[in-house]
């Protein structure tokens, strides 16, 4: 094992502390494995970042990895199909709706109980532990305690706050930092051939979140929404005009949702019905009609999700502008994540003083805590509004 | 309620308000009666109907006479019944008056077509939902009875009963029978008094406008009544919302109008300029925000939505205050 080849780590960006840490685990693993002494693995793993640190990526990555007989190469089938989602020894949870629930973490359980079909690893990957219910939590316990000596456990959550305390302390914690923005932009520039000034615009306005900087940077509807979302600290003025700024947030976002699950929504609709034999203008075969209303259920459940998560972001666009506000009050010499609208910043921090803009970027906080505890979006984001404009 | 002049061969009755249905079918019995008064009536449901049975029913008898087949539910008619029907409804007897009835909505939405289609008379019962077209419903109630009733006490009747039409008309029937001469408010209340149905709107009517303890009374009342506090807040929420929004705009402007640029429905619009009156945008705003925290205790975040509640009144009246 080369220890200079970036192999599965290439993705990462920014995590050098955590990628060591994760390659000496790996190392230590495969000399375990050997009956070798080796020190750094350990069976449960919780991997905490900020969104779009590469939380999953680091998890993917540290799969393949353990699954690599060159302790991830990048390069060996292992190393591509666990990347690639469809190595029989990984398995990768994750959920479009808003909980994991407990039935799911049974079916869990049993898998991880699994001698691994390569002889290596059984590696079970919850990509979204915060998601898992209480119930759903305390059903993993037992088999995050104690897994079979094959089997290893990767969680990852935003924060170890997210999780059951149970489950915290039964895993090692590794957390990534957000990632510095040159290094978000050079990877654009590097995987996604993105124009350069384009790539550290898209750096800089996604605060660190690769994921969401590759969107902006390649997606035209994207960069228009993000750009009506800051225009509302500008349209405060009247409360009816702040009011119908939050209605217009919900609604685009909504929107947004809307049409991403209805994209998503036909395509799935379409491979079922494929999978199940429903030739175009054929019979149905029976059971198919039943399959097909739970997908739609489903498909139901996670549009919850996606327009919570769509407004979600637009608040922490929003966040951004009054920190740069903030930034500019208190005259600090960093970096303005909104470099663009400058002016605007600038106008907004001579108007009003650093006091108001904490306050003001608390309510903001406050409206995502409050969606977060099931409080109709439309009035959280209009209490939020309200509160922006009082200052 | 809509009486064919004459016997008509074939009739849908179809829409979600049951007591519109009945009376459609009645009427469409009664249509036969007048020209034969002995015609035999059977009244069906096609749920758990036997096959054949309709068919049977609407081939010619041997005395001659009149048949009315009366089909109800035949949107949870099983395929063949459905299938029979139509057969039958394509090419009834002379003799034979169908009458299908069917509850709304697009469930066994190819029967209702073949029936149009076969030329059927369709009376539509469309559901009685607002306020006015229920006062104007009362007034039908006691016109066709040859009597006469106040607007006040028509408002009053359906303050009281006015969630179930079909209790509405009992209601309306009761007081023809029991009263002589004009139906007015104080006899309204003689039976009705005391019985008054509470929505969240009206909660948050009360609270805008500044009347504090009987937001209160009537919050307990609609929460007792079986309201959930969830769209009781949600009710406060629409509420504010519109008198921010009506406030921003012109006040010379025509009602319809504003309704149009701010998407609502005229009467908010007008509502909402009568509730104006003592509210600053501030106050507006301060009441929002107390909204909002109620949403969340309410919740999960709270342990008693029903505080939550009084409390949002309570803070909705000091608001105003502000103004």
């Amino acid at each position: 094992m080369s220890d200079l080849a970036p192999g599965v780590w290439a993705d990462l960006v920014g995590q050098e502390p955590a990628v060591a840490v994760l390659r000496r685990a790996a190392a230590a693993a495969e000399a375990g494995r050997r009956g070798e002494p080796g020190t750094g693995m350990t069976h449960a793993w919780l991997l905490t970042g900020p969104p779009g640190s590469g939380r999953s990526t680091a998890a993917r990555a540290f799969a393949a990895a353990l699954q690599c007989p060159r302790g991830g190469c990048g390069e060996c089938p292992a190393c591509h199909t666990v990347l690639a989602g469809t190595h029989a020894d990984v398995e990768v949870v994750n959920t479009r709706r808003l909980s994991i629930g407990v039935d799911d973490a049974r079916a869990l359980v049993s898998r991880a109980a699994r001698y691994p079909a390569g002889g290596r690893w059984q590696v079970m990957v919850v990509e979204d532990a915060d998601r898992l219910t209480d119930q759903a939590g305390n059903a993993l316990l037992r088999a995050i305690e104690e897994p079979t000596p094959h089997t290893v456990w990767l969680l990852c959550a935003p924060a170890v706050e997210d999780v059951l305390p149970t489950i915290r302390s039964r895993c090692r914690h590794l957390s990534l930092r957000t990632p510095p923005t040159e290094a978000v932009a050079e990877v654009l520039v590097r995987r996604d051939g993105v124009d350069p000034a384009m790539a550290a615009f898209a750096a800089r306005a996604a605060q660190g979140h690769i994921g969401r900087a590759r969107r902006l940077a390649t997606d035209e509807d994207a960069r228009l929404r993000r750009h009506a979302v800051l225009r509302l600290p500008l349209s405060l003025g009247e409360l009816s005009g702040a009011l119908q700024a939050a209605g217009d947030l919900v609604d685009a976002a909504t929107a947004e949702a809307n049409e991403q699950a209805a994209t998503l929504a036909t395509a799935e609709a379409e491979e079922m019905r494929r999978g199940l034999g429903v030739g175009p203008g054929g019979r149905q075969p029976a059971g198919a009609a039943a399959a097909l209303k739970d997908l739609e259920k489903e498909q139901k459940a996670r549009a919850t999700r996606t327009k919570r998560d769509a407004i979600d972001r637009a608040l922490v666009d929003l966040a951004g502008f009054y920190r740069d506000v903030l930034a500019v009050q208190a005259e600090a010499a960093v970096e303005l994540v909104n470099d663009e609208m400058r002016d605007a910043v600038i106008g907004v921090a001579r108007a009003s003083t650093p006091e108001s803009t904490l306050r003001r970027i608390d309510a903001i906080l406050a409206a995502r805590t409050a969606i977060g505890a099931n409080v109709a979006p439309l009035l959280a984001v209009e209490a939020m509004t309200v509160g922006l404009r009082r200052g | 309620m809509t009486a064919a002049p004459g016997p008509v061969p074939l009739t849908l009755v179809t829409g979600p308000e049951a007591l519109l249905r009945d009376r459609a079918v009645a009427a469409a019995v009664a249509a036969v009666r007048v020209t034969d008064p002995e015609a035999e009536v059977h009244d069906l449901s096609a749920v758990g109907l036997e096959p054949g049975r309709v068919t049977g029913l609407a081939s010619p008898s041997l005395f001659g006479g009149t048949s009315v087949i009366v089909v109800r539910d035949v949107a949870d008619a099983a395929e063949e019944i459905s299938d029979e029907l139509k057969t039958v409804l394509a090419d009834p007897g002379d003799d034979v008056v169908l009458v299908l009835v069917h509850p709304g909505g697009v469930k066994g939405k190819s029967l209702l077509d073949a029936a149009r289609a076969a030329g059927a008379v369709v009376v539509d019962c469309k559901v009685v939902k607002w306020e006015s077209d229920k006062v104007a419903f009362v007034q039908g109630e006691f016109k066709a009875a040859g009597r006469r009733v106040a607007p006040a006490a028509a408002v009053a009747l359906v303050d009281a009963l006015g969630s179930d039409l079909r209790e509405l008309a009992n209601a309306c029937a009761q007081l023809v029978a029991d009263t002589d001469g004009t139906v007015d408010r104080a006899v309204v209340e003689r039976y009705h008094a005391g019985r008054i149905e509470v929505t969240g709107f009206k909660v948050a009517d009360a609270a805008v406008e500044g009347r504090y303890e009987e937001a209160l009374r009537l919050l307990r009342h609609a929460l007792a009544t079986g309201s959930d506090p969830v769209p009781v807040n949600a009710a406060f929420a629409m509420g504010l919302r519109t008198l921010a929004k009506v406030g921003g705009a012109s006040r010379t402007a025509r009602p319809d109008d504003v309704a149009r640029d701010l998407g609502l429905a005229p009467f908010q619009v007008k509502k909402a300029r009568g509730q104006l009156a003592g509210w600053s945008p501030d106050g507006v705003a301060a009441a929002i925000v107390a909204v909002a925290r109620a949403d969340e205790q309410i919740k999960g975040g709270g342990t008693d939505p029903v505080y939550a509640l009084e409390r949002a009144v309570t803070d909705i009246v000091a608001a105003r205050a502000l103004g």
